[in-house]
């Protein structure tokens, strides 16, 4: 469960990462996530919160550093309206939930949500009303229950025996 | 009988081995060139492979290039660029290049891009690669780690957008001006979808204009952007000493007449003005002429997207015997360090520093907010690279507008906005 934080359409990789904060270790460059629209953001959202955002939410460069950084904050899930394929893949690949939510700009800022991006379901508390979202396809579930792609690839791997591809 | 298929799903069913995909099957494709850079490769696949106990699957399928962080400009980016060789030498990867320019035109310079193939790049603009009738998409670190280490990954096949350009343009319009046109006609939203080029504007570019259209299908959002191999192609290939052994094959992987696309756009390129995005966004896109006496303090030639030979050229038509005006900064950082040796050999370079140009290093430079020219709050900049948005050159409080180097060159002159074709016409 975790409070919404609101952002609009076409929310950058430059926005979540900038580049200039790049070469800092992680947890320092997480401190300027968003700082371009939202100075206080890094600082007030807390573990569980919750990015809303509308359309092509992560567009721009490859850097995983966005979706890294959003986590390291504590961020338990994005909802947008829609998401760049880049950004989708790698928030995927690191077990942060990109959930695709056509209604997200009924959410407030501060509503109480709960997300169960198993079952495809989120609740607004606030407003009292749920969304059923897009189930996500089996082999990215298989990918999450695993704990992201690097669990997942070292679980294979280990199968496969001794680190050889096949 | 076969069916028909678009270019992009030819080349992801040879990957995986099928005789056929189709736009929305999940696949497992074989990776036939990986390729990262400083920032986005072995900083980042280094902890990953260690953690999986892997090695690289196969050094000859994979490319490095230090570009971001190269050259140095503290002890910071000089540990990233030392790890990045230590990493290609430890490694046995061959393809590495150390202070050679940004990866995108380094690796087609070199040979490396090869029609029908399928490249998995770590950085958003590896679609320039499929100018060369390759499916190439970027990726983010954790997947890049694990296709060097297996040399294979998933993904959804995309649909395809067919974009067609028929008719020459006026003097003093580019690829570029197409590239922001698009970006507010098609906007920035095309996930999981391809683009793909056609019609006789395009089979009448170089390849480094093709380059431009297909690097800013990533402004577009898409996966990547294709335009089918021709005889352009084979000849870029073959003078760079690594021709195309079956040409016919490598024509066969175009898209079949009667393929499916999910859209198809035609537009009238004897029509198109010059193009410029304001600030922070690609698709904030209208006619040069409508940003009349913008004043900049800035004039940025550079970037995988800008800083060709050929947008060198553009540049040197422009500022031929004329001065930047007082007050203004150009800096130029070409693409590659064979850029900068062709433009010092044919004269371009005596042009450009002769007008009061100031010449960087081959890199990524102020385009990653990483390098030398980067902004300060207020700045105006008007920049050849491909992204403009906030904070990306530097403080964000800094506008970007992007143009072509027609347009950046003469906004550089007159020291504000203007159409690029007042003063190519003045040249003659
Ligand atoms: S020049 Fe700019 S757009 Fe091109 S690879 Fe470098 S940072 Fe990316």
């Amino acid at each position: 469960m975790g409070r919404a934080f609101l952002f609009g359409d076409n929310i950058d990789t430059d926005l979540l990462a900038p580049g200039y904060a790049m070469k800092l270790p992680p947890e320092e460059l997480a401190r300027h996530c968003l700082e371009a629209i939202d100075p206080s953001f890094a600082a007030v959202v807390r573990r569980g919160d919750v990015v809303v955002a509308g359309r092509n939410f992560g567009l721009g460069s490859s850097r995983e550093q966005a979706a890294v950084s959003l986590k390291l904050l504590g961020v338990s899930a994005v909802l947008a309206v829609s998401f760049a394929r880049i950004f989708y893949r790698n928030a995927i690949n690191l077990g942060l939930p990109a959930i695709i939510l056509p209604l997200a700009c009924e959410i407030e800022a501060g509503d109480e949500l709960s997300i169960d991006p198993e079952a495809g379901r989120v609740e607004n508390l606030t407003q009292a009303r749920g969304y059923d979202v897009a189930p996500i396809p089996s082999h990215l579930m298989a990918m999450i229950r695993d704990g992201g792609l690097m669990p997942h690839l070292k679980r294979r791997l280990s199968i496969r025996g001794a680190g050889v591809p096949e | 009988m076969r069916r028909r298929a678009t270019l992009v799903e030819k080349v992801i069913a040879r990957a995986t081995g099928k005789t056929s995909v189709r736009a929305g099957d999940i696949v497992t494709a074989r990776v036939d060139l990986a390729f990262a850079h400083d920032s986005s490769g072995p900083r980042r696949w280094k902890p990953m492979l260690a953690e999986l106990g892997a090695g690289v699957w196969d050094p000859a399928k994979v490319a490095i290039v230090s570009d971001h962080y190269a050259p140095a400009v503290d002890a910071e980016s000089a540990e990233i660029l030392k790890l990045t060789r230590e990493f290609a030498r430890e490694h046995g990867v061959a393809n590495f290049f150390d202070m050679a320019g940004i990866c995108h035109l380094v690796l087609p310079e070199h040979g490396l891009i090869r029609p029908g193939a399928f490249i998995a790049g770590g950085d958003s603009h590896t679609p320039m690669a499929g100018a060369f009738g390759a499916y190439a998409a970027g990726y983010g670190a954790t997947d890049m780690a694990a296709i060097i280490a297996t040399g294979e990954t998933w993904l959804s096949v995309p649909e395809t957008i067919r974009v067609e350009w028929s008719g020459a343009f006026m003097r003093g319009v580019t690829a570029k001006d197409v590239m922001l046109f698009l970006c507010r006609e098609l906007g920035l939203d095309n996930a999981f979808r391809a683009i793909e080029y056609g019609g006789d504007t395009v089979a009448s570019m170089s390849m480094a204009e093709r380059m431009v259209l297909c690097n800013m299908a990533a402004e577009l959002g898409a996966d990547t952007g294709v335009i089918a191999p021709d005889d352009v192609t084979f000849a870029y290939l073959a003078e760079r000493g690594a021709p195309v052994i079956d040409e016919a094959a490598a024509r066969a992987v175009a898209s079949d007449p009667d393929a499916k696309y999910c859209a198809v756009h035609r537009f009238d390129a004897t029509a198109l003005e010059p193009q410029i995005a304001a600030p922070h966004s690609p698709d904030n896109t209208s006619p040069a002429a409508s940003f009349d006496g913008v004043r900049i303090e800035q004039a940025y030639i550079g970037a995988c997207v800008g800083a060709k030979l050929s947008d060198l050229h553009m540049a040197a038509e422009v500022l031929h015997g004329r001065k930047i005006a007082p007050g203004v900064r150009l800096l130029i950082a070409p693409a590659s360090s064979k850029t900068t040796e062709a433009a010092a050999g044919d004269g371009t370079l005596a042009i450009l520093m002769a007008a009061g140009a100031t010449l960087l290093p081959s890199g990524c430079g102020a385009c990653a907010g990483m390098g030398a020219g980067l902004l300060a709050d207020g700045d105006v900049c008007i920049s050849s690279t491909n992204r403009n948005f906030q904070g990306r050159m530097g403080h964000a409080g800094a506008s970007v507008y992007l143009g072509s180097p027609y347009s950046v060159a003469a906004a550089a002159v007159a020291g504000s906005i203007i159409d690029p074709r007042r003063l190519l016409s003045e040249a003659g």
